[in-house]
């Protein structure tokens, strides 16, 4: 399947960039190597911190390259789930596996995208992006290129030479996505990445994440408190309730805008907010 | 260009005064009339700089507070991220530097003559120590306020120790470090001053405690005044070095603490009645005003 000429088709100003500035290759950098995602397990975890335990008895297993949403009220434990996840906190009981392994640490397998503004402010938006191609060892020339295209990939080639504070806080977002992304992680943990854009932003972010997300066949973790974006971007989606996971549902129809009025979306979508309580 | 001018009025101003009080012989409580006069200071100024002891003097100060501010720095830096980052390193070195921290760095002078053979050490030695405890502090400080979220996003790229270092710690603390420079550096000049009066050969301290005890009062006014503008040279470099290394810091648009936008004297009088006179100087200081208010921190 030629993810390239979808990318392209979608994007026509980003190709004609691409082609001016005589870069090679449309194609951005994992493309042509796709990376398999990976299976993320819990098995009767309880996490949090010692003496406050946020989620208890958790079971969950996360397919290779599935796209899985997580909604619950606010405090109940997104973050630490995603936190765990990422290795930078440790399971208090139970397992965490990453493809049959237990997980001792934070990784570049694992990548985090946070919700809050995590890009270093002393770099340029590039210079953000070519981190996780520094720290994997990658050529200076290479890394330069690669970082290039990711930005352009997010719509942001232009600035790349600004520094964060220079550009708007959705702008900023979008280069967490692709420094993420550079890094070809076989995961990708977002905490509520969008949570603090206005509505129409959201939408826009939303289309792009899952653009880009296309060939880079990364597993996918998605907290967010949007019932609508968590119910768009799955494919399954996982309820928090107080203290443990209380349900994981499939979505039909994911990343559809026209599966909104879906009868089994609706459903869903009912249920969601029944067993949220809202 | 009008600010540069009312410095240089400030200064004009303030050799002025001394020039008036000292050539009148005012003897009112205060006594000036054994005050060299300016320009008895600047006469001794002109034969000091024209002779080889000057530079000499000069040129050994300034070697002496160079080398003992920049081993400051590195040790300030490094004690003070090893002490920030290391439970450790703060347990086994906090308790030792928090008792050597309040002694006065010139009051070492008796254990530098014992340490070092030669007295040139001693006053590295010194200067060192005095700048060394604001650059440790500031160091500290800085990293213990840096941002979680900085550190967990490079581990979480699968960076270690020495790229956290490297990418978060040291350019993040950068701003706070230079703090403890600006600091620094002050105290390293009245330290090297200091200790080259009590134990120095040649060095502008050590010219200008020689002068006062053969009464060339000219001669002492000629070391306070070249202290006075060397000090002021050092610092300055090292707070444009400072502005340059952190000059990705957000700064706000507008100045902080600067004079609202207001007519200039020749507008007002040439239209006094014109209502729309002050919105002209208000759309005028964009650029020029943004690059005045920068110059303010260097003074």
């Amino acid at each position: 399947m030629s993810t390239s000429s979808e990318t392209v088709s979608n994007t026509p100003s980003k190709a004609a960039t691409d082609a001016s500035s005589g870069t090679g290759p449309t194609a951005p950098p994992e493309a042509a190597a796709p990376v398999r995602g990976t299976r993320l397990t819990l098995a009767g975890a309880s996490l949090g911190r010692p003496g406050a335990i946020a989620l208890d008895e958790v079971g969950l297993d996360i397919a290779p390259g599935e796209i899985l949403t997580v909604v619950g009220p606010s405090g109940c434990g997104k973050s630490t789930l995603l936190r765990t996840l990422a290795g930078l906190l440790s399971p208090l009981a139970g397992d965490i596996t990453q493809d049959g392994h237990p997980l001792t640490g934070p990784s570049a397998d694992r990548a985090l995208v946070f919700q809050e503004d995590a890009l270093l402010p002393w770099r340029t938006l590039r210079a953000n992006v070519e981190l996780p191609l520094a720290i994997r060892g990658v050529p200076r020339a290479e890394r330069r290129r690669q970082a290039q295209a990711w930005l352009e990939r997010v719509g942001l080639g232009s600035q790349a030479r600004q520094l964060p504070h220079r550009v708007s806080g959705g702008q900023r977002q979008r280069v967490q996505l692709a420094r993420a992304l550079a890094g070809r992680p076989r995961a990708v943990l977002m905490d509520e990445p969008f949570g603090a854009l206005d509505a129409q932003t959201r939408a826009g972010m939303q289309d792009l994440l899952v653009e880009v997300l296309q060939g880079t066949g990364a597993t996918v973790v998605f907290v967010t408190h949007d019932v609508d974006e968590a119910l768009f971007l799955g494919d399954r989606v996982a309820l928090l309730g107080a203290g443990g996971l209380v349900a994981v549902r499939d979505i039909p129809r994911p990343r559809e805008r026209g599966a909104h009025d879906d009868p089994a979306r609706v459903a869903l979508r009912r249920d969601v907010l029944t067993s949220l309580g809202t | 260009m009008k600010r540069y001018a009312l410095r240089l009025v400030s200064l004009a101003a303030a050799l002025g005064l001394w020039q008036a009080l000292t050539s009148w012989n005012i003897d009112l409580w205060l006594r000036f009339s054994q005050f060299p006069t300016v320009t008895d200071v600047a006469r001794t100024f002109a034969a000091r700089v024209s002779g080889p002891d000057y530079w000499t003097d000069l040129t050994d100060s300034l070697t002496r507070i160079l080398a003992g501010f920049l081993l400051a720095a590195v040790l300030g830096v490094a004690t003070g991220v090893l002490v920030a980052r290391s439970r450790l390193a703060e347990d086994l070195l906090g308790p030792v530097l928090e008792v050597i921290r309040p002694i006065p760095a010139i009051a070492l002078v008796p254990v530098a003559i014992l340490l070092f053979p030669s007295n040139e050490q001693g006053i590295v030695f010194i200067t060192c120590t005095a700048a060394f405890f604001p650059v440790l502090v500031s160091t500290r400080h800085a990293v213990r306020a840096l941002t979680p979220v900085w550190e967990e996003a490079v581990r979480t790229m699968g960076g270690g120790r020495w790229r956290i270092l490297g990418s978060v710690v040291l350019p993040g603390a950068l701003p706070g470090v230079f703090g403890g420079l600006s600091v620094g550096i002050g105290v390293s000049w009245i330290c090297v001053i200091s200790a080259e009066m009590i134990s120095g050969q040649y060095g502008v301290g050590y010219r200008t405690w020689q002068d006062y005890t053969v009464v060339d009062y000219p001669g002492v006014f000629v070391g306070m005044a070249t202290i006075g503008v060397l000090g002021w040279l050092t610092s300055t470099a090292v707070e444009l070095l400072g502005r340059r290394l952190t000059r990705w810091l957000p700064r706000t648009a507008y100045v902080p603490g600067a004079r609202p936008p207001r007519p200039d004297r020749s507008d007002r009088s040439v239209t006094p009645a014109a209502a729309p006179a002050p919105a002209d100087p208000a759309e005028a200081p964009g650029g020029a005003r943004s690059e005045e208010a920068r110059d303010e921190h260097l003074v």
